[in-house]
């Protein structure tokens, strides 16, 4: 089951990425161990936790940049740093990845970033290209913005750009890294709903890391929380319900901004 | 009872005890950094002499000024105070130093994350950049064959990459590095000819001026002086851009992609060197060669064109082709160094300067290094 297919993307409640007995470590030093979660299709899902705990690691466990130091990464069946270089470059088409910064590449402009994933893997036409680039803009809105160089936006209009080339493949699985970081609150708002829409219009299932509470609320059906302290994940759930059930007082005083 | 008083500055400290077993500091005037401020140590003397003390009050009410000077001071104090097991009581002091001072006694109650200062003797720095190097050894071979790999791609025409791209890093490699090219291996030449004739005048042998320019410039300096200016014009170019771009992500979103950065970044810079060194090569040789021409006519009566006949007797078609040669040599491994130093950045500014840096020291290493193999290998082939 690896072509994109939107009846799969249906099945809610079947795990579309599994983790388990995930370790990931620098050298020696280990960050995180025994991580076990699942993220189903359609699911929007916080990778959360202070400052330093690990999450943007993990993110690079997922999307194949780090290799983890124990345990698998499946993608439905398949079992994605055991597969060969094929299979893994096959799988990486599946997902998009939005990163902290932005990432965009400075040397091209918006239409040429979001038109290279387009080029190397669909055999489309220059018109369907500019086409389907003047599309994915207008999606995040910036609509003719395509002569744009990275270096001429703002920090919001450059995350945007961002999520709009993370979109360019249609891809199963968006990975967001902290999206709404260095945004004002009527921004990061409109890019929560922005979210929501693509979820709920494609179907896509989204992985995001945030430590934004108001926005994991709003957009999360679904988490993991990792400690900094004990190395390894103490929660996993709807955000919500892990804000007004949860008995573990780390969980529930990070999730109430330490207030309760 | 005790009296110590400062006189020389404007904060004041006084010691009294009230009761045997109670130390009392009394502040007076201005504690400010910019205050002279009298030493901890002042207190710290008196609290070992003293063993029968249990416990420190303050007293503050004549403190006009204060600032981080005398937070910086109580702490000290307080901490000194602990040490010994003395009770330390606060309530003399104003409320906003007291509530300053527990805050950074509660933020020093965390766990210990300050890392061991790298104190290293000379013995263990040699040690640890020897490991370096040797450690770096895999990491640069694997780069030599990733690379190879990728050019085998290209010929397979199954890499990926920007057509437009390589013209871009062509022209800026190459027509654009002529100005500079032009000035340093003109002035070589010059040089070259004044000393050379300077010497040769003494053995009336003064035409030979053109055998010993055109050789040297053409089959190997001309080379090396390309080489190192695009060591330090382009190497260093190429390690800034690729440290950026790892800097900001950009290649995380190559890899992400499936997009190979072998393929797409470092092979077109790569390609643009091999192509444009030995065109380099040349060119700096026959600047040279000119400059010689210079030489002779303005300073040694030489004509032109009996230069020029010299000149032709002298060289021959394997010269230029061992400094073309040796020019794209340099080239591969200037482009190699620059993009391995790149990739290998690690996520801040400053170490995007490292790369640089190292990038201009490795392929200038590498490139005498080379020079001296090469030479020494066809001068045994008799080439």
């Amino acid at each position: 089951m690896n072509t994109i297919n939107p009846d799969i993307r249906k099945k809610e409640a079947q795990a579309h990425i599994t983790v388990t007995d995930l370790s990931m470590a620098y050298g020696n030093y280990v960050i995180q161990q025994d991580l076990n979660f699942s993220v189903n299709y359609g699911d929007i899902f916080i990778i959360m936790g202070g400052s330093g705990c690990g999450k943007t690691t993990l993110l690079k466990l997922l999307i194949g940049l780090k290799e983890p130091a124990a345990g698998d990464v499946y993608f439905d069946s398949d079992n994605y740093w055991k597969s060969g270089p094929e299979k893994q470059q096959e799988l990486k088409q599946r997902f998009g990845v939005m990163f902290q910064s932005g990432a965009l590449w400075s040397s091209m402009t918006l239409a040429e970033n979001i038109a290279l994933p387009l080029s190397e893997y669909m055999h489309l036409s220059a018109t369907e290209v500019s086409d389907v680039v003047s599309y994915k803009l207008a999606l995040v809105g910036l609509a003719g913005h395509e002569e744009y160089y990275p270096s001429e936006l703002s920090g919001g209009m450059k995350k945007r750009a961002s999520l709009a080339r993370a979109m360019a493949l249609d891809p199963e699985i968006l990975f967001l890294d902290e999206p709404g970081a260095g945004l004002d609150p009527i921004s990061a708002r409109r890019l929560d709903d922005l979210i929501l829409e693509l979820r709920d219009s494609l179907g896509t299932t989204i992985v995001i890391v945030t430590h934004e509470l108001a926005s994991m609320f709003v957009i999360g059906n679904n988490s993991v929380f990792l400690d900094a302290e004990s190395r390894t994940m103490i929660a996993t759930g709807d955000p919500k319900e892990l804000r007004d059930e949860s008995s573990d007082p780390r969980v529930k005083s990070f999730l109430t901004r330490g207030e309760q | 009872m005790t009296s110590q008083d400062n006189t020389n500055s404007n904060a004041v400290l006084d010691l009294n005890n009230p009761d045997a077993v109670t130390l009392n500091i009394v502040l007076k005037g201005s504690w400010r950094l910019q205050d002279k401020l009298p030493p901890v140590e002042t207190i710290t003397r008196k609290l070992l002499s003293d063993p029968q003390l249990e416990r420190i009050s303050f007293s503050s009410d004549e403190v006009t000024n204060w600032d981080s000077g005398l937070l910086v001071f109580l702490s000290k104090l307080i901490g000194s105070c602990y040490e010994k097991k003395l009770q330390v009581i606060t309530d003399g002091l104003p409320a906003g130093i007291r509530k300053l001072l527990d805050l950074a006694a509660s933020s020093s109650d965390t766990k210990d994350t300050s890392r061991s200062s790298s104190n290293e003797s000379l013995l263990s720095y040699i040690g640890n950049t020897t490991m370096d190097l040797v450690e770096g050894i895999p990491d640069a071979l694997h780069f030599l064959g990733e690379s190879l790999r990728s050019i085998a791609r290209l010929v397979t025409r199954k890499a990926q990459y920007n057509r437009s791209d390589l013209f871009s890093i062509i022209q800026q490699v190459g027509p654009q590095a002529l100005p500079i090219v032009s000035l340093i291996s003109f002035l070589v030449g010059l040089i070259l000819a004044y000393m050379g004739a300077v010497q040769l005048e003494r053995f009336g042998a003064q035409i030979y001026v053109a055998d010993l320019v055109g050789i040297a410039m053409v089959r190997e300096v001309g080379a090396l002086m390309a080489a190192i200016i695009m060591a330090g014009r382009t190497g260093a170019a190429y390690a800034a851009e690729l440290g950026s771009m790892q800097v900001n992500e950009e290649i995380d979103a190559f890899k992400t992609l499936g997009i190979s950065p072998m393929d797409y970044l470092v092979m077109p810079r790569l390609l643009a060197l091999l192509l444009m060194m030995p065109l380099l090569s040349l060119y700096a040789g026959l600047v040279g060669v000119v400059a010689g021409i210079v030489v002779s006519v303005t300073v040694f009566d030489i004509s032109a064109y009996e230069y020029y006949q010299q000149t032709l007797r002298a060289l021959n078609f394997t010269y230029f082709a061992v400094g073309m040669m040796k020019g794209t040599l340099y080239g591969a491994l200037i482009a190699l160094s620059g993009c391995l130093r790149g990739m290998q950045c690690g996520r801040s500014a400053q170490a995007v300067g490292q790369a640089t840096t190292s990038a201009v020291v490795t392929s200038i290493i590498s490139i005498v290094i080379a020079a001296s193999l090469t030479t020494i290998i066809l001068q045994k082939l008799g080439i």
